[in-house]
């Protein structure tokens, strides 16, 4: 086998250096009753007809590669530079293990470093760690944190809150015996104020938005820090990165933690993961985050050197006294969000989410022109945005998938008295002819 | 290594000063040496319920977590906020300024079961 | 702080109307972005990136990753941490664009092709471990306890058997065993070691109650060891009303040769980055997909993967399920890598897996334990335990053996872990290591041997010859420098953006 060195004359030196005349002796321990018979699966297949057979199986896929996608809700297309693919696969990155030996490890430390720094320069707050699995695990760890931080028991969360989100932060709360309460959204997507002031009070340890929310609408929440930390809460916030370079940051709203999905910067769709979790918070919350910390410091000598810091919050100090058990993180996809925001830099990062605010609005209009179909025009978005449509979404889908045309997400799925309403996106990715053939489409159908 | 006379201690490694009903904790030299470079303490909230014998703060060195042990029951009424931002005092002067945290007592009793200098002293030698 | 041009943040290197990338220039919609939205909704401070052209970025990136010790330039004998080859054929399909490019909530008959690979994975992990369901859902090993352990809690709880409250760990446990169980609200309990370095039957007869929900075990054990008496711990565990489950950290050892279903265990949890060859990118992603057997199919997370005549879709209907642990299906680059070096190697290949791991690491055991004392003197599986302590009154750490084989090219082996050794060093060649890289680390561990007698202080103070010696980790901890405003924070300088000055290239200052 091609990956395996050993030779027949090493195999034999090496059992007679062991001391065994048989490589079965080694093997004697195990129960004879539950050796293995045969392994079923399929025997070797060259790489070359490895090849030609997922390339085969590739074929029954059809993603934004051969189609025109117009699908956002959480993982979205945007236009990675050629470089940061290159940059990510240098073997010395993505073959690395765990930086747990500094010295051998600069590469990949400062490199997570870097990336903390953008991290928080784009939240604007003071410390990140060096990634979470996803947006939805670290929106759950976020609120985990938060009640353990206030000592109380109930998160307060938006329902236009990503639904998977809501899913995994109840999974997660529901497994410490912690609650959570929902407040609603009005026809524009935006949040309910008045139900959220109702339902805020002293026993709920932490209240969580997500802006642009599910449904794209950019959320104004002018006042809900305020009213939150009187209360003597935090004010979670997952924020859409990419947007942070034309949206109000979450420190400027007030937050004390910001989470979300770093897919946008610089990964593919992928059919969802690996994707990249982002997790940044005051400095008052620092030595509460979970997950890998990479700080400076000097050597022996005097040189600038990088190294985890703070390990002894980690699982492998506290073992059962640990706050989170993440071990294994998203390494290798902060890398490439650091190359990519690193390409991008301060102008870049203005610039397409201007783009990608251009491309939005400029398909809502014409779409809010077309008979049959309807959009509500006062909810501020980013780059995607609600239709409203006289035909269930389910035939329209179904027309469009034949022209090539992914139309959107159904919200009636998530939202079931959202119905006939689907959520569409349009990032920098789109032409002027993507939209204008995704328009006409529309309005044949 | 020092073990000041004045001083109560638990076989965990604490030392205890009282005043009136008031007690003084922090942790010996023995226990700073074996932990060596604290870099974080954790201090218990006030007005936490502190119970003889449980777990009540953490000292945090690069690469280990150590939990602090309440010598006596009470209520914590005073913690010592200098070790926010200079942990090394608990290896610099483990029994004056590197103190942790201060209980009002609720059974002076339980004073009276813990270790004398002598008796701390003989724990620390026969487990060396 | 002495910075070399090559140890230079991004953001030091930055310079005011650079830029590393373009975008097209057209604008649709006629007016201004910033006028689109509500001021209020606008960014008030713009986030200081730093500007560099993309050469530059580039020639940053490439220089640093020049730093690194990784698989495809050093040998790491990293105990539990399987550092074995990571197939090139692997990163090529993932880079395919017909499956990098599908978006994960499209019509499912538009993604047959990646529902047809997480399938088949998960008919190749049930044959491979002998259990009878998969979620390839969890992110990483740990996620995968943690979704193994929901599912314990939801079996005892759909039974009415709400006094199970511990879970039994060994000793010489991975920190993510008690920290999972902790976090679910289990009370954590340690099961000793005999002197044969496996779970003590004895104690675990005595522990295992019926307030007992689960035994979290990993075999081979951390000591690399297998534990022959697998069988009558399943019994006890089983007898007494409780959960048998299984860290499949030490997986690599029991490819076709005996599976974890088999031995009785109820969950499995595998490490697709240790033992199915997906790499470990300088901290991951992973993939922790778990197994399970019949009874505790109801609990796994959504969505799971069928098939249907000849159409895969996703089901969401699992009444009883635990939840969701991440949004949307899984790691699916890492279920596609993991499926193609399943086809790579086949039935024979993914045999002689295991037996060339064992092989390597009793040939290493069998040379190196005249130089160290061995933990358990007997054939061990596809790892074992030396102990650094040489009793020679030397005032080394395992820790320090580990820097000073920096020096000789290898990166250290897993050091101080299991704790139930003094001074350990964790050692797993893998199968992809030839006899030739063995036999050169046999010869450095016999030279530090003897510079540990010789010349301790090398040893001390290595590593010597890397990017940087020991850092000052107590610093780092006690003043957590974290990112660059941190750094200019703890400098006074100004920001990059406000200075059009070249940041100086030495800067020499007092500590």
């Amino acid at each position: 086998m091609h990956y395996h060195p050993l030779t027949a004359d090493d195999r034999r030196e090496m059992l007679e250096a062991i001391g065994v005349k048989h490589f079965e002796d080694l093997l004697k321990g195990i129960p004879s009753s539950i050796r293995a018979r045969d392994l079923k699966v399929p025997e070797a297949l060259s790489e070359m007809e490895l090849r030609r057979e997922l390339e085969a199986t590739g074929k029954k896929n059809q993603g934004s590669k051969s189609v025109l996608s117009f699908l956002g809700g959480g993982s979205y297309e945007h236009f990675i530079p050629a470089a940061v693919p290159q940059l990510m696969g240098r073997n010395e990155f993505y073959t690395a293990y765990t930086p747990y030996q500094p010295e051998a490890s600069q590469g990949t430390l400062q490199a997570i470093f870097e990336y903390q720094s953008l991290i928080a320069e784009l939240t604007g707050l003071d410390v990140s760690n060096a990634s979470h699995y996803d947006g939805a695990t670290s929106l759950a760890e976020a609120g985990l944190l938060a009640l353990r931080h206030t000592g109380r028991r109930k998160l307060l969360v938006a329902r236009s809150v990503h639904p998977d989100y809501r899913q995994v932060l109840r999974t997660y709360l529901e497994a410490a015996d912690f609650t959570l309460e929902e407040f609603g959204f009005e026809k524009n997507g935006k949040f309910k104020r008045k139900e959220f002031q109702e339902l805020l009070n002293e026993e709920i340890g932490g209240v969580v938005f997500q802006t642009p929310n599910f449904l794209g609408t950019v959320e104004d929440l002018d006042g809900v820090a305020r009213e939150i930390h009187a209360l003597g809460a935090p004010l979670i916030l997952a924020a859409n990165p990419l947007s942070l370079g034309v949206l109000r940051s979450p420190a400027e709203w007030g937050a004390d933690m910001a989470v979300g999905e770093g897919q946008v910067l610089g990964l593919p769709t992928g059919f969802g993961g690996p994707y990249l979790g982002y997790f940044a918070v005051t400095r008052e919350l620092m030595r509460r985050i979970p997950g890998r910390l990479a700080g400076m410091t000097m050597d022996q000598e005097g040189k600038r050197a990088f190294v985890l810091t703070l390990q002894a919050r980690e699982q492998h100090i506290r073992r059962e006294r640990a706050s989170s058990n993440i071990c294994t993180n998203e390494g290798l996809c902060a890398l490439g969000a650091c190359i990519y925001l690193t390409l991008l830099g301060k102008e870049g990062i203005r610039e397409v989410g201007e783009l990608n605010l251009d491309r939005a609005y400029y398909l809502r209009e014409k779409i809010s022109s077309l008979k049959g179909y309807r959009v509500e025009k006062d909810s501020p978005v980013f780059n995607e945005f609600v239709v409203f449509s006289e035909k269930p979404f389910s035939e329209i889908q179904s027309r469009l998938i034949p022209q090539g045309i992914l139309a959107g997400i159904d919200l009636s799925r998530y939202y079931p008295e959202m119905k006939g309403a689907f959520l569409v996106c349009a990032t920098e990715t789109k032409s002027r002819e993507d939209l204008e053939c995704f328009v006409k489409a529309l309005s044949q159908c | 290594m020092e073990f000041p006379d004045g001083l109560r201690y638990t076989q965990t490694h604490e030392w205890a000063k009282r005043t009136g009903n008031r007690v003084r904790v922090g942790i010996t030299e023995y226990a700073q040496h074996e932990i060596s470079d604290v870099v974080f303490v954790e201090l218990p909230k006030s007005n936490l319920a502190a119970m003889k014998a449980k777990a009540i703060a953490v000292v945090e060195s690069v690469k280990a977590a150590f939990d602090i042990y309440a010598p006596v029951s009470g209520t914590v009424v005073d913690t010592n906020k200098s070790l926010e931002s200079d942990p090394s005092l608990v290896n610099k002067d483990p029994y004056g300024r590197g103190w942790f945290y201060e209980i009002e007592m609720s059974d002076s009793t339980e004073w009276g079961s813990l270790l004398t200098a002598e008796q701390y002293q003989a724990q620390c030698t026969t487990t060396h | 702080m002495l910075i070399d041009p090559e140890s230079r943040l991004s953001f030091e290197k930055s310079r005011s109307g650079r830029r590393g990338t373009q975008f097209p220039k057209e604008r649709l919609s006629g007016k201004e972005a910033s006028k689109l939205l509500p001021a209020a909704l606008l960014r008030k401070e713009a986030p200081q990136l730093p500007e560099l052209t993309e050469p530059e970025v580039v020639r940053h990136f490439v220089n640093l990753s020049k730093k690194n010790f990784s698989i495809d330039t050093h040998f790491y004998p990293l105990g539990s941490c399987s550092m074995k080859y990571n197939p090139k054929v692997n990163e090529w399909a993932a880079a395919l664009g017909d499956f990098a490019s599908v978006h994960p909530l499209q019509p499912e008959e538009t993604a047959q092709g990646w529902l047809c690979i997480f399938y088949e994975l998960e008919q190749d992990l049930k044959a491979i471990t002998g259990m009878d369901r998969f979620t390839l859902q969890p992110a990483a090993g740990a996620q995968g306890e943690l979704c193994g352990m929901m599912m314990v809690r939801a079996y005892h709880a759909s039974r009415g058997e709400h006094g199970r409250r511990k879970v039994l760990v060994p000793d010489s446990s991975h920190g993510t065993n008690p920290a999972t169980a902790a976090l679910l609200g289990y009370e954590v309990v340690q099961v000793k070691s005999n002197a044969r370095g496996r779970v003590d039957l004895e104690e675990l007869g005595r522990l295992v109650d019926g307030e007992t929900a689960c035994l979290m075990l990993t075999n081979p054990n951390t000591l690399g060891l297998f534990e022959d008496e697998i069988l009558k711990i399943t019994e006890k565990v089983h007898k007494a009303g409780a959960l048998l489950y299984y860290d499949g950290a030490n997986f690599n050892a029991l490819l076709g040769i005996t599976r974890p279903g088999d031995m009785g265990f109820d969950i499995v949890h595998l490490n697709l980055h240790k033992t199915f060859s997906t790499p470990h990118g300088g901290g991951g992603p992973g993939a922790g997909p778990v197994g399970v057997k019949e009874k505790l199919i109801p609990f796994l997370p959504v969505p799971l993967v069928e098939k249907r005549g000849e159409r895969y879709g996703l089901n969401f209907e699992q009444p009883q399920s635990v939840g969701r642990l991440k949004a949307f299906h899984g790691q699916a680059g890492m279920i596609l890598r993991a499926f193609v070096y399943i086809r790579t190697l086949g039935r024979t290949g993914l045999k002689q897996v295991s037996e060339d791991a064992i092989l390597n690491a009793n040939y290493l055991r069998a040379r190196l334990k005249t130089i160290f004392p061995v933990a358990v003197d007997e054939p061990c599986m596809h790892e074992f335990v030396l102990s650094a302590r040489t009793g020679k009154g030397n005032d080394l750490h395992a820790l320090d053996i580990g820097k000073r084989l920096l020096d000789y090219g290898f990166h250290a082996p897993t050091v101080h872990f299991p704790l139930v050794v003094p001074e350990a060093l964790m050692i797993e060649p893998t199968e992809t290591e030839s006899k030739e890289t063995l036999d050169r680390f046999v010869e450095a561990m016999t030279e530090i041997r003897k510079e540990m007698d010789r010349k301790p202080e090398i040893i001390k103070n290595a590593p010597h010859t890397l990017p940087i010696r020991r850092p000052d980790e107590v610093m780092a901890a006690r003043t957590p420098v974290l990112t660059h405003r941190d750094w200019l924070r703890e400098n006074a300088q100004q920001a990059p953006a406000e200075s059009n000055e070249r940041v100086a290239v030495h800067r020499i200052s007092e500590r």
